[in-house]
């Protein structure tokens, strides 16, 4: 049976393969939008963390051979404590201004970083091989289905909505919005917001690294490999509506696997259709699809 | 300042240059050697402080073993693989640093801007990075040498010997712009001349990092071979993610720019069984490998064929410029094209009226894990291809210096 042209088997392996993308930007929508809704900062280094948690669980595997498992909590516990000191040191200093500084501070911070890996590491990137228990796949009749990707599609979504019911349904969330929504009647309430706010940019930061643990036996590990996709991933955040944790989750999954489609139709789109979309959003709905006008 | 003494100093100054322009006719009184290349970007491993390490290494040892009486300067930047950038760089090293010749120069765009530039301002270009076959072709000129490699050279070696052995079926992956569509143009010639089918091919965004898609296309078209007609992080993610998608080993892949930092950085696991075809390897002979290992000692990685190729064509371009005693760009093209190139890089070298540098190539395969006995060893040489066949003829040459 054909669509357009195109087998039906094809079509649905795009599909899934659009689904194991849309989970990679669902994640890291999720954090740059934790981020931007509570700090209000557009954190221009979540590629560079993202990065960064993926050569974490390299280098725990080759210098110290720490498994996989290990790495996906270590990793994004050690760069989420970075995230901790960089919002102690740094961004704090920026919350009364324009949007713009912190944009700026984390736009030179990534560059540093990357600077840093590269030299480090060269640039042809580190192999990560995928963990022994998730190697493998399955043969769905219509494709075959590397078990590594659908324990991405797994990890990454019951992370994505364990943060989105943290933020919305319990109590150290509402705290969490209230905070961002008026801090001085939160703090004269006795909650300490200061530490709310560094707990959150420190959360999104590791959000990023646990990413970048999950993309390491896909991708080769390279100290650029953020800097590619963070892009398109803002794109997401935007067309979901800057800020709204939900949006982002839906718009991250929705557009991989609009960009799967295109990859079938008219590949040579496949690296614009992210940014057609926006722009229509743009124009259409401001705010973007989930946010608040 | 009396006039008198303007003109004393000024017949000082000109006797200074005189005497010292006795020996050779050396402008400045010095040979000043500009290195071009990435060393940040894409290409940084496979040329980047690389080829400014061999190009030291060639100044070095042309001192120490040729002992010319002329002086040799380096200088070196980075072009980020942006050609106005690049243009700019040259435009200031021949403009106002007097600088003899622009050097490595890897990436198509940026290769042919300052090949220009070097025409226009009586400089030469030492090409050894860059691929695409116009730099010798519709856009060549006298004072350009392309040395290391080329598409064609490259296709012509791996596209060749995977048909032959069977690979009748093409689908190429390919990167979406010149290069890619050069590289797929000119290996797709070689597949149907060999008896080959293409049977399709599908145009990635550069640069891209998830290819499953793609890879999902090439393996329903049942091809036995899928070319990858990409570079760097692009191909070294395609050959993963083909391995990941169980497509490998089922299917063949043939990676058509591929080189050792690659194979390096996938491990022989993923990579085994692999043909590709390079200019150089360091475990070739012991001339390489002394070679090599002196450029590892700093380096802490084996040379590229464009960091090999890089010295060699420094190193004769300096003896170039002793012999024909003088750093006049006519004179060295002359002699550079008139004295075979004998190195641990090449055996009896030649670099034709177009520019293009000719040597023996070599097909290699690469090694399965427990064939590998030591660090870096990863090809069996397959077949050395030898410089009459590994280049484009000059009979199919589109390049106006060549008289037929």
């Amino acid at each position: 049976m054909e669509i357009l042209g195109v087998p039906t088997a094809l079509l649905g392996s795009q599909l899934l393969v659009g689904l194991i993308n849309g989970s990679f930007y669902a994640i890291l929508s999720l954090g740059l939008a934790i981020i931007f809704g509570l700090l209000n900062i557009i954190n221009f280094a979540h590629g560079a963390q993202y990065m960064m948690g993926a050569f974490i669980a390299w280098l725990a595997l080759t210098r110290f051979e720490i498994n996989y498992w290990v790495a996906l909590i270590a990793a994004p516990l050690l760069v989420g404590l970075f995230g901790v000191i960089l919002e102690r040191t740094m961004l704090r200093k920026l919350y009364k201004l324009d949007h713009l500084y912190g944009l700026l501070l984390t736009f030179g911070l990534a560059l540093i970083i990357e600077g840093i890996f590269r030299d480090q590491f060269g640039i042809s990137g580190e192999s990560y091989e995928v963990p022994e228990a998730l190697s493998g796949g399955i043969h769905l009749g219509f494709m075959f289905l590397p078990i590594y990707r659908a324990w991405v599609v797994v990890a990454a979504l019951t992370v994505c909505f364990g943060t989105w019911f943290m933020i919305e349904k319990t109590k150290l969330g509402a705290y969490l919005r209230a905070g961002t929504e008026n801090p001085q009647i939160v703090q004269a309430l006795g909650i300490n917001v200061p530490l709310l706010i560094t707990f959150t940019y420190g959360y999104g930061v590791a959000l990023a690294a646990f990413a970048g643990v999950l993309a390491a036996p896909v991708f080769q590990v390279n100290p650029l490999m953020g800097s590619n996709l963070i892009i398109v991933v803002f794109a997401v955040v935007v067309i979901g509506g800057m800020g709204s944790i939900l949006g982002s989750i839906v718009t991250g999954i929705g557009l991989g696997l609009v960009e799967g489609l295109t990859k079938v139709f008219y590949p040579e789109a496949s690296a614009v259709v992210v940014f057609v979309i926006m722009v229509i959003v743009l124009l259409v709905r401001p705010a973007g699809l989930f946010g608040k006008a | 300042m009396t006039i008198k003494k303007a003109v004393s100093i000024a017949c000082t100054a000109a006797l200074a240059t005189l005497s010292a322009g006795a020996h050779a006719q050396i402008s400045g009184g010095v040979v000043k050697i500009g290195v071009l290349t990435d060393l940040s970007g894409t290409y940084s491993d496979l040329a980047g402080s690389g080829a400014v390490l061999a190009t030291k290494m060639a100044i070095d040892d042309f001192i120490a073993k040729e002992k010319p009486d002329f002086k040799i300067e380096m200088v070196s930047a980075d072009h980020q693989n942006k050609a106005d950038i690049a243009s700019n760089k040259a435009r200031e090293w021949f403009e106002r640093e007097g600088v003899d010749t622009a050097t490595e120069l890897v990436t198509t765009s940026v290769a042919l801007a300052v090949m220009k530039i070097a025409k226009e301002k009586d400089r030469i270009a030492l090409m050894s990075g860059p691929a695409s076959t116009p730099i010798t072709n519709e856009q060549c000129n006298d004072v350009t040498v392309h040395y290391t490699y080329d598409t064609y050279a490259l296709a012509n070696g791996t596209a060749k010997a995977v048909t032959k052995q069977g690979g009748k079926n093409w689908f190429f992956l390919t990167a979406d712009y010149a290069f890619g569509q050069a590289l797929e143009k000119d290996a797709s010639a070689v597949v149907t001349a060999n008896g080959g089918k293409v049977l399709g091919s599908v145009r990635h965004p550069f640069p891209g990092s998830d290819f499953s898609s793609f890879l999902l296309k090439a393996q329903a078209s049942g091809a036995q071979v899928i070319g990858l007609a990409n570079a760097g992080a692009d191909t070294t993610n395609a050959i993963k993610q083909a391995a990941e998608f169980g497509i490998t080993p089922t299917q063949a892949l043939a990676g058509l720019l591929m080189f050792i930092t690659d194979i390096h950085s996938l491990g022989l696991k993923t990579t085994q069984g692999m043909y590709l075809t390079e200019g150089f390897y360091w475990d070739l002979n012991e001339e390489t490998r002394a070679w090599s290992k002196r450029f590892f000692g700093v380096q802490k990685k084996m040379p590229t064929m464009v960091q090999a190729g890089q010295y060699s064509s420094v190193y004769h371009y300096l003896k170039a410029v002793k012999a024909a005693g003088s750093d006049d760009t006519k004179k060295v093209m002359t002699q550079m094209k008139k004295m075979p190139i004998n190195d641990f890089f090449a055996k009896n070298g030649q670099i034709r009226e177009d520019g293009r540098m000719v040597h023996d190539m070599y097909l290699m395969q690469v090694k399965k894990p427990a064939e590998s006995k030591y660090p870096w060893d990863y090809y069996n040489v397959r077949q050395v291809i030898p410089a009459a066949e590994a280049f484009q003829p000059l009979s199919q040459s589109r390049c106006p210096l060549v008289k037929k």
